[in-house]
């Protein structure tokens, strides 16, 4: 039997002067042009009177906005671009495992590394835009200047766990299948991808409604204080 | 004993006793939801998607275990 190659690093495809172009890299470029044309494609000839690929297309919007208003509870088109990006690009990238001969980009360290940074710097563009420098530098000093320290930690720690949720979660389904694949047989490891299948969609998900609470939780002039959890057990409607 | 047999047994003793706690409380939250859902059927698809996303969120626990384990494993700074 021979052990999985490691999960933390990454094999190098090619080498462009002194950068080494890995693996992850080549398929997360893949599936941005793919999402790009295909974007380009479905929105070309959008029509009042809209035809079949046009109502599946202004559901998916329409869906994912409602999905943000719930959540931070006013109007989300402005956070629509980034938002439903990351949750297109996360199923997209957490799914792209199920093809022969492609690893999930997410199973790697950096990607997950890099969206959870994006949404670490979205956060405070969003709150500095909707409250201003100085109101949102006053945020983190409430509800007492003594909770300041935490808040700032606070901020570091949900962007790190953040990273390590989505990165240990495909990678571990990973692991699992590569694992189960080296001790029994060919048709084995099908209901362990099936349960792939659906951790990947939940990932993309969770990622996604937790980037929107910080978001939302850092845009709020009323409810600056809450944290996640609190927003995530506050009402039905919520999640 | 050497630090790379310590580290295999420090691996697997983070991943048993790790995903003891995750485990407990994801059969608790599935007992409650399964409850909730049993007294008010209507609703339960609000019910169940919070319940998948809390249900992560325990799992994350777990996770950070195996990623320690896999760190002992695979890039241990002692070894």
């Amino acid at each position: 039997m021979t052990m999985p190659a490691s999960p933390l690093v990454s094999a190098v495809v090619f080498r462009v002067g002194p950068i080494a172009v890995t693996q992850p890299v080549v398929t997360t470029w893949v599936i941005m042009v793919t999402l790009t044309a295909g974007a380009w494609a479905a929105t070309r000839r959008v029509a009042l009177n809209p035809g079949r690929r046009q109502v599946v297309l202004e559901l998916l919007v329409t869906g994912i906005i409602d999905q943000i208003e719930d959540i931070v509870r006013k109007d989300g088109r402005p956070l629509l671009p980034l938002l439903g990006t990351l949750f297109i690009f996360l199923l997209a990238a957490n799914l792209s495992g199920l093809l022969p001969g492609v690893a999930p980009p997410t199973g790697k360290l950096e990607t997950p590394a890099a969206l959870a940074l994006t949404v670490f710097l979205a956060v405070h563009y969003f709150g500095i835009r909707a409250r201003g420098l100085k109101g949102y530098l006053a945020s983190f000093a409430r509800p007492k200047l003594i909770m300041l320290p935490l808040n700032l930690l606070s901020q570091v720690t949900r962007t790190f766990s953040l990273m390590v949720r989505l990165f240990g979660n495909v990678m571990s389904g990973e692991f699992l299948i590569g694992l189960v694949l080296s001790l029994a047989g060919l048709l084995v490891p099908i209901p362990l991808m099936a349960l792939e299948l659906l951790v990947g969609i939940v990932q993309a998900y969770i990622f996604s409604v937790l980037a929107t609470v910080f978001i939302g939780a850092a845009a709020n002039q009323d409810e600056a204080g809450s944290d996640r959890a609190g927003r995530l057990a506050g009402g039905p409607s919520q999640v | 004993m050497d630090a790379k047999m310590i580290s295999i047994i420090g691996a697997a003793i983070a991943v048993s006793i790790g995903s003891i706690g995750p485990a407990l409380a994801e059969g608790r939250s599935v007992a409650a939801a399964l409850d909730a859902i049993a007294r008010q059927p209507e609703a339960g698809g609000t019910i169940s998607r919070t319940l998948f996303v809390g249900l992560a969120m325990i799992e994350t626990m777990a996770i950070y275990c195996l990623v320690i384990a896999l760190l002992l494993l695979f890039a241990n700074p002692l070894v």
